[in-house]
């Protein structure tokens, strides 16, 4: 590869260290230098050096006020013998039970469904308005269909004759009624994406296996489900990690209410973070968050044999 | 297509099933704009109708602060002001500057990444990924005191700085891509003199504008939705983003008589620039968002 003209042996005796230097560095170091350069700034103070110092905090306690005090492992002692960090997990782990099932379950379903009736473009527009909604209209949204008194779905729930519910102003409705907010919001987004999924699958797969008698249940769990599953697998894994980490529809609705129903861990880190100034506190129950997130991660990966496909 | 023949009778029950769904999505949009276009003072009355009662574009004039505070109050309103014109050229400001600088920054690292011969090349490539496994919280905490530190609380400054030199999704995005196109293009251009930089402005940039126009699309709808970052830094109206205002009309209504109208109407108003992004370009939309499941 011609890349620089051929040097003459003057050069090439003038500067061996140079030519050495280079070759250590690479051969296009200078110009991949500017190339990087600023995306590399970016990542080495806002992702490399928070991270860092984010463990750092996490020894301290820190109000922003007064200097930081180092205080060695005592924040995570607190954290993990504390009820409220378990209560929060506790919050959170249902929520995603709640949340995650379902919403897979049903993008499956309505993924095949679309798939095997219309390629219409417009219909799979149609399913992803709510995901391109901000979470914060969602939460609204939500928060006057459920009204009591006024709400749609709550004055059509009276007519039928059940009584109006509380939905997100009880303990034992407002985590449902806050899955039932994001499920609303990411049902399409998930199915949009194993509609891609089941594109990518050979139709004479199907053909073949409808010749031999297969029948639709036969096809959906020995063909449909097993080369679907490196977009089930990422699917999945996306959704939990962000329904873990279930923010911005609970501060629309619930704010961790009522009596701490729906204080999920981030809604608890906010408010240690922002609201009490407990930064030390609050960053060693993110980094709990992250070690708990790694650790599932990983697990499904193992298990769920994400990164090879069957196809 | 022998098995589309053979499944027949359950059409009908099939586009049944879709039909709910797709009403299960709607429906809620609907009655945002159905109470968005209703009096304030018949919101106690329309109920489960599915029409406004008189349709009105006063709580779209309200919330838009084209009424005084006295109005509004009287209409059942808040005293508060409420601008949402300012919280629009907010979020268009918060949007733009993230996805142009991003998506150019990232392109450039991205390419190098690619292409590109240099030490560490493939550490600096894993240590971009990595920031892709780290929960936003962790480093909400540092960086929002670092841009205290900075004196950059409620600016633009503070607002956009942790996204708008590196996307760790873009970089990864992109390079895919990059990793894609024939060497042999480049090195024709090279060999004919052109530096690195020609090479990717008048090059790799033009004839990568689909996957480019898939990220800026990705990232456009992603940051005029945020709503975490700017909410910890961005309280101040002067810089509020739609999300951020809208949250804060909601606290700012009286105890238990929420101006339900003008959320609704402050709701509408955020999500009608994403029903023209779906009007004018659904495919691509829809195309994009199906192409960002397959990492």
């Amino acid at each position: 590869m011609p890349q620089a003209p051929i040097p003459t042996s003057a050069q090439i005796s003038v500067q061996p260290r140079r030519r050495r230097l280079k070759s250590w560095l690479g051969q296009d170091f200078t110009p991949a230098l500017t190339f990087v350069l600023p995306a590399t700034i970016g990542f080495a103070v806002f992702y490399l050096y928070p991270a860092i110092r984010a463990l750092l905090i996490s020894f301290t306690d820190w109000n922003l006020l007064t200097p930081p005090q180092y205080v060695g492992a005592s924040n995570y002692q607190t954290a993990l013998s504390s009820s409220s960090f378990w209560h929060s997990m506790e919050v959170t782990a249902l929520y995603v039970l709640y949340n995650i099932p379902i919403q897979t379950i049903l993008a499956l379903l309505l993924a095949v469904l679309v798939h095997r009736i219309s390629r219409s473009v417009w219909i799979r527009a149609l399913l992803l308005v709510p995901y391109l909604l901000s979470s914060v209209v969602a939460g609204l949204l939500w928060l006057w269909i459920l009204n009591p008194e006024l709400g749609f779905l709550n004055i059509l729930i009276a007519h039928l004759g059940f009584g109006s519910q509380p939905f997100f102003g009880s303990t034992q409705q407002a985590l449902p009624s806050v899955a039932l907010t994001n499920i609303w919001q990411y049902l399409g987004f998930n199915a949009i994406l194993f509609y891609a999924g089941l594109q990518s699958i050979p139709n004479e797969v199907y053909e073949a296996a409808a010749i031999d008698g297969a029948g639709e249940w036969t096809l959906f769990r020995r063909i449909t489900l097993p080369l679907l599953r490196p977009v089930l697998v990422f699917v999945l894994v996306t959704s939990i990690i962000g329904s873990f980490q279930v923010f911005s529809t609970i501060v629309v609705t619930t704010q961790g209410g009522p009596a701490d129903a729906t204080r999920v861990i981030v809604w608890d880190i906010y408010q240690n973070a922002f609201q009490f100034l407990k930064m030390g506190y609050a960053s060693a129950l993110s980094i709990l968050l992250f070690v708990v997130l790694l650790i599932f991660t990983i697990l499904q990966m193992r298990f769920l044999r994400g990164g090879e496909s069957d196809l | 297509m022998t098995h589309h023949r053979r499944f027949q009778p359950g059409r009908v029950l099939a586009w049944a099933v879709l039909l709910f769904f797709m009403l299960f999505s709607l429906l809620p949009i609907w009655i945002m704009f159905k109470t968005a276009l209703t009096y304030p003072k018949d919101v106690f009355t329309s109920g489960t109708s599915l029409l406004p009662a008189g349709t009105t574009l006063l709580n779209f004039e309200r919330v838009l602060g084209l009424l005084s505070a006295h109005e509004n109050y009287i209409l059942g309103g808040t005293e508060a002001s409420i601008n949402f014109a300012l919280a629009l050229r907010n979020t268009v400001i918060y949007t733009g500057l993230i996805v142009i600088f991003q998506t150019l920054f990232s392109a450039m690292a991205a390419y190098a990444i690619a292409r590109l011969r240099f030490i560490g090349r493939n550490l600096l490539f894993y240590m971009f990924l990595s920031a892709l496994m780290i929960p936003q919280i962790v480093l909400f905490i540092p960086n929002f005191i670092l841009i205290r530190e900075l004196g950059w609380l409620n600016t633009f400054a503070g607002l956009v700085a942790p996204s708008i030199l590196f996307g760790p999704f873009s970089v990864f995005f992109l390079r895919q891509f990059f990793l894609q196109i024939p060497k042999e293009l480049e090195e024709s251009a090279r060999i004919d003199g052109a530096s690195f930089f020609t090479v990717f402005w008048r090059l790799i940039l033009p004839i990568s504008w689909p996957p480019l126009a898939t990220l800026i699309l990705l990232n456009s709808i992603q940051m005029w939705n945020d709503f975490f970052w700017p909410f910890l830094v961005g309280r101040n109206s002067h810089v509020q983003v739609l999300s951020v205002a809208l949250q804060f009309f909601q606290t700012q209504t009286p105890e238990g008589i929420p101006d339900w109208t003008g959320l609704m109407a402050g709701a509408a108003l955020a999500s009608i620039p994403v029903f023209l992004l779906l009007l004018f370009l659904g495919r691509r939309v829809v195309q994009s968002i199906q192409f960002s499941g397959f990492k």
